[in-house]
Formats: C-alpha cells, structure tokens, sequence
C-alpha cells in the first residue's frame, strides 16, 4: 500500500508542538515507516510536492501572508488537523485581542513601520474548513500519535474531552482548590494534559483550553468569592486559550472591575 | 538560483531543520560581496508587550511559550531577575535542582541539534531519518540521548515542553530522590555514547573555515556556566547582567523581525556553546576536558563548524554533571521559597542552549509588571551569522550554486538559530556580478 504524505505547517508559534513530534524519541522511527514525510521543514530539507494526506498545522494567523497562505494549505491537503493552542484558538499571542496592537508594536520594536502584523491573532478554524483539532499548550505526544494513527487506519481518534477536574480524580490527586485553595480551573479545562499541575501541587491555568460546555461563571464567581481578586482572576482566563469562546466571554466580566 | 554573465545571485529560500523561518541573499561582484541580507519572517508575537500588566509569578510560565526548543532558558532567565527585584536569593538544594533542569534541557536541545539538524549536513543526508537508513545505530543512540535529557525535565518540570513546575523562588514541587533512579542509569548509558560520537563526529570533514571571533560567555570560577556567572568576552569584556544595557544595544533593519545585536554600537559577538567552550574550559570536568582534547579540541577554537564537537562534549559534561547532582540530592525538610514582590528593576543574564539570554523586568509594589525586555541567542548572535556567510561565500566561490548553498546552510546551524525565539530560517539568495 502506498504510504500517506504528510505534511507539517508552521504558522505564528513557539515550535513546541511540531517538536513533539520528534519528540516521540522511542516512536518516531516506526512513525516514520509508516507515512511519508512529505514537508517538515524543522526537521527536513526534503520538499515532496502535495497534494498532502494529512496536514498538521501549528500556529495562528497574525499576518495578511499568513491568512492567504493557509488558504493554500487547505487547498492542497485532504486532512487538515490543527495542533495546539495557537492553532486552535489563537495561542498566547491572541492577547493582542484585547489591546491596540500598535501599543505592543511600539512597545516592542523602535521600528514600528517595518512590521507587517493584523490586529488580532485567530484559529486556523476561523480561515479555513479544520477536520481535527488537537488541543494543548504544548499538545501530549501520546495523542498526538493517537490522532495520527486513527487517521491512517480510517478511524475515530479517542482523545478524552472531559475535564482536568476528573483527570485528577482518575489520577487520585488530592483537590488542590480544597486541601490548598489554590485557584484552578481544572473544572473548566479540557483533559490531556494528565492533571499535571494538581499533581505539581499548583492550580490548573488551562493549557488545553475550555472543555464543552464548561460553567466559567460559577468556578469564576466562586474563586473571586473565596481565593482571588478579580484581576487574577482576569488573567488566569486570559493565557494560552485567552481566545476561545468561553474562557474570552468570562474574562470579559473581570476586565473593568 | 540563477547565474548569468555579469552576476551570481544565490537564494537560500527556506532553511530546513532550524527552529524558524528566514532567507539569506547575497550578491558577489569581483570575488567580494556587495549586498546581503539575513532575512527572519517570523511573525512578530509581542511578548514584551503582553507581559505588561502581568504578575511577576506568571513570567516563568509565559515566557516559557517564547520558545518549544528551550522553554527552561526562558524559566531560568525570568525567575532569577524576578528574584534579583524582590532581594530573594535561592538555597543551595533548589540552585541545584535548577542546575539539573539545564542539564536536561542542554542534553535534549544539543541532542535534537547534532544529529537530527546539524550532522545530516556534514553526510549529505537531508534528515535524520534518511540518515537512518545507513546510520540507524547512531539515530537510535541520539534519540536515546535526547530521551535522557527530556526524562530531567519531564521529572523536575513535569512535561519536557513548556514545563510547569518552575516558580519565582524555586519549584511548586520538590522531587522525591528515588525518582531519579531509573534516569540516573540512564545518563550513565547516555554519557557514554556521548563519550563515543564525539570521538566519531570528530572523523567528519569540518570546512577549513576560521576567524577572531569575539566569544562571549557566562563565566564564574567555581562551575561551567548555566545560570550565574559575568558575561565575559574574550577580548577584554567583563560586565554583570546590571550593566548589560550600558553595553549591549538592538538595531532593527526593514527586512527582519529579529532585532541586531551590538556590542558598544559597533562590536559583533559570538554567542553559545562554542563561546561557552573557549571561556570556560577551566570549568569544565576533567574527564570533559579529556575528552576534549582526545579530539583535538581545544581553547580557542575559531572553526564555528566544530560547534558540533563542542555540543557533544557539553552533552558528556552535562549527563556527568547531572549524575553528580541526583547524588547529591536529599528531600529538603523545610523549604522557604516564597518570594513577596518588591518595586524595582531586576535583570539576569542564564546560558541558553544558543547562548546567552537576557532578561530585564520592572515591576511595581504589587509585583505587576511595568516593562520588559527578552534578548535572546539568536539576537546576540544574528550579525555574526551574516559576517559568517559573507566570508563563507568569497571563501568558497568556486562552489557551483548548489554546493555553495548547502555550505551556507551548514554554516548557519553552526548556531543552531532557534528563530522561533525571536523569529524562523532559511532561503539563501545569491547573485554573483
């Protein structure tokens, strides 16, 4: 049979996620037996023409090149999958959302005309049609393979989209928000992660975005009765998924007061 | 690629296995170079602005999302200019413990870089996985490798990317010693095959390539530089973090994201392992300096190429040096790292895998943050690169294009330019007139 091409796209990001991928240390030679490595340019000088089997995309769009580009990437893939944060809902950068971006521009660059940006930082859902996403900052590994294996053998990837609340309990952690009263928002937040913070004695900052249909309003309302200010709370919802739906319309609620 | 007559351009037009996105063009005419230009298109992501207003506790956690590759540099930097505001300084066991993230992140980073980016250059492979097919020993003892170095992170900081368990006076958590077991042995195996490709890296043909550089470098008497240490050059240099800005300024230029580094306006630098090399051999353990020399690597070295021999020997030190640690390890009884915010300015300087990184805060009574300012490697080390290649395309002009091209590309992961930091790499573009 022949081997599907795969091809792994970098928009605006850290890398991270691309480099979980070769991070599969003990995985990644079977990986690679098994697909064609068609465009990778992290990690190979390799250019196989498309179109692509499957496309994983890393990054968000904050540029007008980026926004025609990815237009192009679609074009040329039968499966588009987005990993991360960034590509998922905006990433980190998506802070710029809530600003003008000409203050950071001049905050960060003496030059500000010689940079090329748009005003907000966006999923690659928001541009084009995304078959799979992938959550995480950065994403797990062991889903990641777990997606690219479903797809190469035509089934549904089984990635858990409870929250990181019953991770915990599956893991048995102690509940860091009860026994420590830690803010967390481990009741909002999707799994994958493996309750990792709780377990780190910390309160969960959302790494993996909000869950389906997550209740931000009770955990908010409560945190800020019992453990923080409304500005801590303001940012604990405004980091790496500051840009999804859910967690964007409750921090709105903590942003004047 | 195009040649005619009167001109010889060559375009690298998307450097593969670098971290990031850029191009090189340069135009020769009568064997000298006329034009260059070191092109980053990353897009610009802001951190510096969006840091403003943030609390001192989340910079560990947010800067850490500046880079995939070495999101330790990034905890390490912050936290010790946070702890610098605030008038904290970390006790002996959590100074230790941070030493051995770096050693995890130093191993995997350098890992990933020789052998999966970097040696495939030097073989004529383009990656490690076609490397694989003839050389499937050495890319499984480098996934070995970096697995080991990925294993110190993911047990001091929980996942090996963006870990979450560095804080502002020290970690959320502390490890218990008999987690260390299983990674221990495993370093042991890890040096040793550290010990063997450096003796094998050392039988690859390296470009008679040399220059007086101006190195610079963390240094202190008492270890090999990670987290404390002056910035010294060889040329007379010696500052503490405090003054780096009196010294160390950026330029920006229209066709790059990643700002330009100089030194006293007019100096171009050399950052990372091989600057660390020359100035800290000293420092080094007795078996690394063997090590060192049994290849005939010694200070100072002014082939940027041989960067890869130096990688694997701060592998060698690294998996050593994070044994000696685990041993030495007991569970803290009590621990005290609650740091309360001060009002002030607070800068450190840490060795990233790439080289220096800087970092400068300012933040108000509450600990929010007023202003910040990341330099990172790539920056330090952007200009030198350029020089590099300027010379690197006179020296070797009767390459055709092609060859010419691949030497440009070798040569710029001599600094295994992590672009995401700042920026991406690379097309080269050269005209010849």
């Amino acid at each position: 049979m022949k081997k599907k091409k795969l091809a792994v796209w970098k928009f605006a990001s850290c890398d991270g996620c691309q480099l979980s991928i070769l991070d599969c240390e003990d995985e990644l030679l079977t990986l690679a037996a098994q697909i064609e490595i068609a465009y990778f340019p992290e990690a190979t000088k390799t250019v196989i023409e498309g179109p692509y089997d499957i496309s994983l995309v890393e990054g968000s769009i904050t540029t007008a090149h980026d926004a025609i580009r990815i237009l192009e990437v679609r074009k040329n893939s039968k499966l588009l999958i987005s990993i991360g944060a960034c590509a998922t809902s905006g990433g980190i950068q998506a802070l710029r959302n809530y600003v003008k971006v000409s203050e950071y521009i001049n905050a960060v660059y003496a030059r500000p005309e010689y940079i090329d940006t748009l005003e907000t930082s966006t999923a690659i859902a928001d541009h084009v049609k995304v078959d799979y996403e992938l959550r995480g900052c950065p994403i797990n590994k062991y889903q990641l393979l777990e997606v690219l294996s479903s797809f190469l053998h035509g089934k549904k990837p089984s990635i858990p989209d409870h929250s990181v609340c019953l991770e915990c309990k599956l893991n048995g952690n102690p509940c860091v928000a009860v026994s420590r009263n830690l803010p967390c928002l481990g009741p909002v937040t999707q799994a994958g992660c493996g309750a990792l913070c709780p377990h780190y004695h910390r309160g969960c900052f959302g790494c993996y975005g909000p869950k389906e249909n997550p209740n931000t309003e009770a955990l908010a309302l409560y945190l800020t009765q019992n453990v923080v200010d409304n500005h801590t709370m303001l940012r604990l919802f405004r980091n790496f998924n500051a840009a999804s739906p859910s967690f964007s319309k409750e921090s709105k609620n903590y942003e004047k007061q | 690629m195009k040649n005619n007559e009167k001109t010889r351009e060559i375009k690298l037009d998307y450097l593969a296995r670098v971290e990031g996105e850029g191009s090189f063009y340069v135009k020769i005419k009568d064997h000298e170079v006329i034009e260059s230009k070191l092109k980053i298109f990353e897009p610009p992501r802001f951190f510096e602005g969006f840091l403003q207003g943030r609390s001192y506790s989340e910079v560990p956690d947010i800067t850490a999302r500046i880079c995939g590759i070495c999101p330790v540099a990034y905890q390490m930097s912050s936290v010790h200019a946070m702890e610098k505001i605030c008038g904290y300084k970390a006790v002996g066991f959590i100074d230790k413990l941070r030493r051995l993230l770096y050693c995890g992140e130093w191993i995997e980073s350098h890992a990933l870089h020789t052998f999966m980016l970097h040696v495939p250059d030097f073989l004529g492979y383009p990656d490690a996985i076609a490397m694989a097919k003839d050389h499937k020993d050495w890319v499984e003892k480098a996934l070995y490798l970096k697995k080991a170095g990925n294993d110190i992170v993911n047990i001091l900081g929980g996942r090996e990317i963006h870990p979450i368990n560095v804080k502002v006076g020290g970690f959320y958590r502390y490890p218990y010693p008999a987690e260390f077991k299983e990674v221990k042995e495993r370093l042991q195996k890890a040096q040793e095959i550290a010990h063997s490709a450096a003796q094998w890296m050392a039988t690859l043909e390296f470009p008679g390539f040399e220059f007086d550089y101006e190195f610079i470098a963390l240094h202190n008497e008492g270890e090999y530089p990670m987290n404390h240490g002056h910035i010294v050059s060889n040329k007379g240099l010696s500052l503490e973090a405090e003054t780096y800005e009196d010294h160390f300024s950026e330029e920006q230029q229209p066709y790059s994201t990643t700002l330009h580094t100089w030194l006293d306006g007019e100096r171009t630098v050399f950052t990372g392992p091989l600057a660390r090399f020359n100035i800290n051999f000293e420092q080094l353990s007795e078996t690394a300096k063997s090590l060192a020399r049994e290849i005939g690597l010694y200070p100072v070295c002014k082939n940027p190429f041989k960067s890869l021999l130096v990688r694997m020997i701060e592998i060698f030190y690294a998996c050593e040096e994070a044994v000696r640690i685990m041993d030495q390890y007991v569970f803290p009884g009590e621990i005290d790292d609650h740091v309360k915010p001060k009002a002030g300015v607070g800068r450190a300087a840490t060795e990233a895998p790439r080289g220096i990184l800087f970092h400068r805060y300012e933040i108000n009574e509450r600990g929010i943050i007023q202003n910040a300012r990341i330099v990172a490697p790539t920056s330090h080390n952007q200009r030198i690169i350029e020089d590099d290649l300027r010379r690197l395309v006179i020296q070797f002009e009767d390459l055709n294009d092609e060859l010419l091209t691949e030497r440009c590309e070798q040569a710029v992961r001599n600094y295994d330019p992590c672009i995401s930091c700042s920026t991406h790499f690379l097309k080269v573009n050269i005209e010849r007139e």
